[in-house]
């Protein structure tokens, strides 16, 4: 079985989709001989010709306005934004017209699409290129919000995104992208994208994340096991609609919750995750409610990046500070 | 080397009927047909009807905040007389009278401005995009579509309509710099009335015409009276005949006269001289044709009768038919939100439901 990395995977994903339908295509900025800017749709061009692989002009929120004109004659785009401080300029194209022409048709009209942006920081890159924008889009009906955090995952919910009657947006946490390789089954199975996935599982403490943090929290768990304790790690890669009963139902067992995120602490996904437990879930717990985030300030240029991405230590002494109670 | 001009370019306005109604020259070859020309007239009273009706539901508290086309009408029905049945329309929200020649009926649209989704159902043309509110943020639907079709290799081609505020928009322009370069299928009609609710065109622009937005784009931009429904069908079904034929994307401006306020929730005396919109009354476009047939001895003083009195009892049981539809259940908002209900949101569903009940 192959070992791939994380873009490799989603490239497989793309293809593996491509090959099964012909109503798949990919779009964006240098997707096609370039083969995109993190190499994510590379080679695709090559198998599946340039009118299945179209390299668009430059207007991001044109190519997400593009592809629900496709999406809505039964194609299913697979666009492609460059860096997440670009999809800002597609938020008026998802939010007023993907997530809601099913409802405003009552059904006539559909939009079977993905737009796929990398995002978080930890690469070094220029400004606008490390944003972790999740919370501007969890806060719209009718989208759904996915972010795997390693190859097997990117590949099966980035199948799952593609196949999935309803727009998608799909966040590819660049840090990760080369970051390690795991087996990939090239088998086209696709995961749900309604479902937390439990890594790890543990009786202590909770820790609750997404996207590229998810690293982070596997080895703050694997720390505090040294301690005696056992975390158990949740990865919420599909926010959006968000399954709480997974967090739930672990935070009832262990009384103790971390929520990470990179994106800044106010207003964001963590909050909602935050407010449930403290909804649902407040009689369970033992500890306060720990956020391990990014600050609420502006996402520092490289040299700063370091101190501002939450890493495994943060975690370590949130965790510890919660099993300091009950 | 010395500079010299490399681009130069002219706006064509095309007309056919001065504003009295009477032909500058020969007239295109459709309008050989008698029953095509009643039948454009016909739709532009039949839109003025609805109109009518709707500013009087929406008066008298029976209907939402409603967007009159009046003055209007033959941009929207001569453009949608151009098209062919399986063309795909875009519309903003003043094409009423385009969507009713298309088969969009009036209970449909009476329930869309009533506050109903079922309104954007569309019975007839079931591909055609709904009503647009966001400006222009539905022409890179309408390139989408006529992308879709290029790639499939169907003869059909896709018109969008929208308003002179609209090319404004960085999403009129990305969308027309897309078909250009990628020779799509699509036509965009500028509506041109000349304001956007307060602002009036020269304050929109400084372009001389809005169709010469199009030379940037690398695509054909002409004018045409858009109070003249004989030239708006001729130059959109032009347009839509080179799209159909692989011959690439149009722009044409319309130039008509939004004589009513910008919807019923406005007031345009607040910003707009009496004076002005008396001036332009003269040259609205249901006048302007119903002079062309009367002289031409096809439309007489008995037909105006019946034909008025036919769209009006057609109004008004539409309006019955509207008011007495009850609204759909809550449900309706969970179960078109996705395909299937995901499995997070059953709970909310449910809360939801027994909200409703417990209101009665």
């Amino acid at each position: 079985m192959a070992e791939v990395t994380l873009v490799e995977a989603i490239n497989r994903a793309m293809a593996r989709a491509m090959a099964e339908d012909p109503n798949v295509l990919v779009l964006g900025e240098d997707v096609g001989r370039d083969g995109g800017v993190f190499r994510a749709t590379d080679g695709l061009l090559a198998r599946f010709g340039a009118e299945r692989v179209l390299d668009t002009p430059l207007a991001e929120a044109m190519i997400a306005g593009v592809s629900i004109g496709m999406a809505a004659q039964g194609l299913r785009p697979v666009a492609e934004i460059q860096f997440m401080g670009f999809a800002y300029a597609t938020i008026d194209q998802m939010l007023n017209h993907a997530a809601r022409l099913r409802t405003r048709t009552r059904g006539r009209l559909t939009c079977p699409m993905v737009l796929r942006t990398p995002c978080g920081g930890g690469i070094h890159a220029p400004e606008h290129h490390s944003e972790s924008g999740e919370a501007c889009f969890t806060n719209i009906p009718g989208l759904r919000v996915v972010i795997p955090s390693s190859p097997q995952r990117g590949y099966g919910l980035l199948l799952a995104a593609i196949r999935d009657p309803d727009p998608v947006l799909f966040l590819e946490p660049t840090r990760l992208y080369r970051a390690f390789r795991e087996p990939l089954e090239d088998d086209g199975a696709a995961l749900p994208l309604d479902r937390c996935f439990v890594l790890r599982e543990g009786a202590d403490i909770t820790l609750v994340g997404w996207g590229a943090i998810i690293q982070d929290m596997l080895a703050a768990a694997e720390a505090l096991q040294v301690d005696g304790f056992t975390a158990e790690v949740i990865d919420v890669a599909t926010l959006a609609p968000l399954d709480a009963e997974t967090v739930l139902a672990s935070v009832a067992k262990t009384g103790r919750c971390v929520i990470c995120h990179e994106a800044p602490l106010t207003g964001g996904f963590g909050a909602e995750i935050a407010a449930r437990l403290a909804g649902e879930g407040l009689f369970s717990l033992l500890a306060p409610v720990e956020r391990v985030t990014g600050w609420d300030t502006v996402m520092p240029l490289p040299r700063l990046e370091a101190h501002y991405i939450p890493g495994k230590d943060r975690i370590l002494a949130a965790a510890r500070r919660a099993l300091q109670h009950g | 080397m010395a500079p010299s001009q490399t681009a130069p370019f002219g706006i064509p306005c095309v007309q056919y009927l001065d504003v009295d109604g009477r032909p500058l020259g020969p007239l295109p070859d459709f309008a050989s047909d008698p029953d095509a020309l009643r039948a454009l007239y016909r739709g532009m009273l039949r839109t003025r009807a609805f109109d009518a009706k709707a500013v009087t539901l929406q008066r008298t508290g029976r209907l939402g905040t409603f967007a009159s086309s009046l003055g209007q009408e033959a941009v929207a029905v001569g453009a949608a007389a151009a098209m062919q049945p399986d063309d795909v329309l875009a519309p903003s929200f003043r094409e009423q009278g385009a969507q009713l020649w298309r088969g969009v009926t009036p209970v449909e649209l009476l329930l869309y401005w009533a506050g109903d989704e079922r309104g954007s159902d569309f019975s007839g043309p079931r591909e055609d995009f709904p009503i647009c509110v966001p400006v222009a943020s539905h022409a890179p639907h309408a390139a989408g579509v006529a992308l879709a079709l290029k790639l499939r290799r169907e003869a059909r081609a896709v018109l969008c309509v929208l308003g002179d505020g609209a090319t404004s928009k960085g999403d009129f322009y990305e969308a027309l710099n897309l078909a250009g370069v990628w020779r799509l299928p699509l036509v965009v009609l500028i509506n041109n009335n000349q304001w956007a609710i307060s602002v009036p065109r020269a304050a929109q622009s400084a372009a001389e015409t809005l169709a010469q937005k199009a030379i940037a784009a690398g695509i054909r931009g002409e004018q045409v009276d858009g109070n003249d429904v004989i030239a708006v069908r001729e130059c959109v079904a032009q347009a839509l005949t080179r799209a159909r034929a692989g011959k690439g994307p149009t722009l044409i401006e319309a130039l008509t006269y939004r004589l009513g306020d910008h919807t019923t929730a406005d007031d345009a005396r607040r910003y707009r001289d009496d004076a002005e919109v008396s001036a332009r009354w003269p040259a609205e476009p249901v006048v302007r044709m119903r002079a062309y047939l009367t002289a031409r001895n096809l439309w007489s003083h008995a037909d105006e009768e019946q034909a008025l009195e036919v769209a009006a009892a057609e109004m008004d049981q539409a309006a019955d038919v509207c008011l007495a539809t009850p609204p759909q259940p809550l449900s309706s908002i969970f179960d078109y939100l996705f395909a299937a209900l995901p499995a997070p949101l059953a709970a909310q569903r449910a809360a939801a439901l027994a909200q409703e009940a417990s209101d009665g």
